[in-house]
């Protein structure tokens, strides 16, 4: 297969990356090491995330089939859709780039970009973190922004695909 | 007619490809949320705050659409903000914006979601973190919380 302009973007994108830390480095020693410490804290971190997407991705690449997801979460899963990717969101764990191949994966196989925009929303609610947000914001607090952002990310996860639908 | 369905070596090798593919990204993104990280000063940010409501809000959707990382920082630093006097819907914004907005890993998303995705649902995702802040507030005001 021919390598495509598009093949080496990420790459490339790697490179201007490295070129930034480089520039970084030169005017200030202290700020290119502090953020090559917070990669490193990042990296020790991510790693079982990163095996949990990969393993994610050979069950998706074997054992369901496109047409079983788009049933689930295609353009006629309705309701449904809406609930697995909210649920999906909130179960997820990790840092939410770390979520991007396999979300990529799963547009090819034809989820609708609204159930994508939701997960990625849903991200943001954390039952693990709630005991430390309930300590700093209260319980009634923590309750209320919850409720909101849940039905916030339908809302959201719609006019996302609303948009996206209309400029293509 | 039934779909063939492939062999276990042949999912691996399509899923390594697909990580492969993602991998520069990945590490492109993880090295971008560092520097920010090391750059943004977290003491400093009470000082973008001002005395007007509204413009808070937007204040702190910004910040927290900047600032990426852990969400436990957010809440520290939004707990910090509370007892600086910042009100609760800025402080609010900021949090939220810091979970649904990425302007750091924008790129990685847009090469991995496509750009139009991703640019749509940053903008709306920011649009909405000061809703959420707003309605979050009035919730609370009305139910005498």
């Amino acid at each position: 297969m021919k390598k495509t302009e598009k093949s080496y973007a990420g790459w490339y994108f790697l490179g201007i990356v490295l070129l930034i830390y480089a520039a970084v480095a030169l005017f200030s020693t202290a700020s290119f090491l502090s953020g090559l410490v917070f990669f490193w804290q990042i990296i020790k971190k991510i790693i079982p995330v990163f095996a949990l997407v990969f393993a994610l991705l050979v069950v998706l690449n074997y054992a369901i089939r496109p047409k079983t997801i788009v049933k689930h979460l295609g353009k006629d899963a309705g309701a449904k859709g809406w609930l697995w990717s909210l649920a999906g969101g909130i179960i997820s764990t990790g840092p939410i780039y770390l979520w991007y191949p396999l979300l990529n994966e799963m547009q090819k196989h034809g989820v609708r970009n609204g159930y994508v925009a939701t997960f990625l929303y849903n991200r943001a609610i954390k039952p693990a973190l709630l005991p430390l947000f309930i300590f700093y914001f209260g319980i009634a607090y923590t309750a209320v922004l919850t409720l909101v952002m849940l039905i916030v990310s339908v809302i959201q996860g719609y006019i996302v695909e609303k948009i996206v639908e209309a400029g293509k | 007619m039934k779909e063939e369905k492939p062999s276990f070596k042949e999912a691996l090798r399509k899923s390594g490809k697909s990580m492969w593919m993602s991998f520069p990204i990945l590490l492109g993104a993880v090295l971008l949320v560092s520097l920010a990280n090391a750059l943004i000063p977290k003491q400093a940010i009470v000082n973008f705050f001002g005395a007007v409501p509204f413009i808070d809000s937007l204040i702190g959707a910004g910040i927290g659409s900047i600032l990426a990382g852990n969400p436990v920082t957010s809440y520290v630093i939004g707990g910090e903000l509370l007892s600086q006097g910042v009100s609760l819907a800025a402080v609010t914004a900021f949090i939220v914006a810091w979970v649904t907005v990425g302007i750091v890993q924008l790129p990685a998303e847009s090469m991995l979601l496509g750009r139009r995705f991703a640019i749509t649902r940053n903008i709306v995702s920011f649009v909405f973190a000061i809703i959420v802040a707003y309605a979050t507030v009035i919730i609370m005001g009305i139910a005498g919380l």
